[in-house]
């Protein structure tokens, strides 16, 4: 396949990949937030978890850019 | 008096004082060639036998590179060890039979005969002290000096209020001890491995802060985004898995309760990928989240020279400080998922039989 049209392809599958990451952690932080409005005190360990929910889940999306970086 | 108002305008006057540099360059030269972005980004990622500093252009168009010349260990079948800097291969020479590959060698140390091809039959073993070992060295060191001086302190005072360096790495090593190791491995088996964990933590963290430094020299290497290492540091917790695994961790691999008989062909191949692609995750996501933000840092330094105009940088400056902040909180997250994620898998691996 032609460089361009792979470097193309991969920008696209790339962009994909972003929209599944944002989509995830998305709907990560509107839960944190409902879960933090229902009960203030438990702010600190919604957060801490929200946070590591959301690095795992950008580890998946990096996984796709990976693959794409690799043209 | 100081007034918000002033303190915004000296911040502005400060950031565009960062241009001044790049309108230098904007006058003469009638023939400038395109500003190749993706190899400057390339480069600045990646590992090299050298330590590039800066590339001096002087006035009649030619071009000063100062770098600094590393070592260059190589073992090679028919003539042992060899030992050399690195500036003796530079801008393509060859050395004792040897040179900077090209083409499909780019980027490696090739053997050459006397007529210039490369030999792929002999084996070449590369030693050499790149960029990024320097910088995993000085990591290495600068994490020796915090540690040990943090624990002569403790030897000196024994048990009394923090002070100096102390009291910013306690709370750090704590928070490890009681928040990431014993909720998963438990109060029996944490003292096991607190040393491996608090080392790949704190391992992780002076490399990731230390690639977000731009200069002098030790720093600025991007030592976790190479997928050597963090491939080794994914073995070690892989190896540390599969030495400390109990019986009843085997038991689920091969044989998991509670699964008929006629499944286990799909299950043990399936729980086999499984051990290896957790520290294989572990890897890509270390790689991947430190890389892509180093691109995109020097992506918007590169928007400078792609635009050719001094009116980009105050807003590339503006975002380039925001994308920093944001590495290092990426920094310290991906330390702490790394070191989360190994005593998870760790837990796992202890788990006891229970009839």
């Amino acid at each position: 396949m032609e460089t361009q049209t792979a470097i193309s392809l991969a920008s696209i599958g790339a962009g994909l990949a972003v929209i599944g990451a944002g989509l995830g952690i998305g709907r990560i932080g509107g839960s944190a937030m409902d879960a933090i409005a229902r009960q203030p005190e438990a702010a600190g360990k919604v957060q801490l978890a929200m946070i590591i929910s959301a690095a795992l889940i950008e580890g998946v999306a990096l996984f796709a850019v990976v693959v794409a970086m690799i043209k | 008096m100081k007034t918000r108002l002033t303190t915004g305008l000296f911040l502005i006057l400060f950031l565009l004082a960062f241009s001044l540099p790049v309108a230098g360059q904007e006058e003469h030269g009638t023939q400038k060639e395109k500003f190749d972005a993706s190899t400057f980004i390339t480069e600045h990622v990646s590992n090299s036998h050298e330590w590039h500093l800066m590339t001096i252009k002087k006035r009649d168009g030619t071009e000063k590179e100062v770098a600094i010349p590393l070592p260059i260990i190589l073992y090679y079948r028919s003539t042992g060890l060899h030992f050399f800097f690195s500036n003796k291969l530079a801008h393509g020479h060859e050395y004792k039979g040897f040179k900077m590959g090209e083409g499909e060698y780019e980027g490696r140390i090739v053997a050459v005969n006397e007529a210039g091809e490369v030999d792929t039959e002999n084996l070449l073993l590369d030693f050499s002290m790149t960029k990024m070992v320097v910088g995993m060295l000085a990591a290495a060191l600068i994490g020796l000096w915090l540690f040990i001086s943090l624990s002569r302190s403790y030897k000196k005072s024994g048990i009394s209020h923090p002070k100096g360096i102390q009291s910013f790495l306690e709370p750090v090593i704590l928070f490890i001890r009681d928040d990431v190791v014993i909720p998963n491995i438990g109060y029996k088996h944490y003292e096991r491995f607190m040393p491996y964990l608090l080392s790949v933590f704190f391992f992780i963290l002076i490399n990731n802060i230390m690639g977000l430094i731009p200069f002098p020299p030790p720093f600025g290497a991007n030592v976790t985004g190479n997928l050597a290492l963090t491939m080794t540091l994914a073995l070690f917790t892989f190896l540390i898995i599969q030495i400390s695994g109990t019986k009843g961790y085997w038991r689920h691999i091969f044989a998991t309760p509670g699964v008929p008989v006629w499944l286990l062909p799909i299950m043990i191949p399936v729980e086999l990928i499984g051990m290896i692609s957790k520290p294989f995750a572990l890897m890509i996501r270390l790689f991947a989240n430190i890389t892509a933000g180093h691109v995109i840092v020097i992506s918007l330094l590169a928007l400078i020279f792609i635009f050719d105009t001094i009116w980009v940088s105050p807003v590339s400056i503006f975002f380039v400080i925001f994308m920093d902040c944001l590495e290092l909180l990426v920094a310290f997250l991906q330390a702490y998922v790394f070191t989360l994620l190994s005593a998870l898998f760790i837990s796992l691996a202890l788990v006891e039989e229970h009839h």
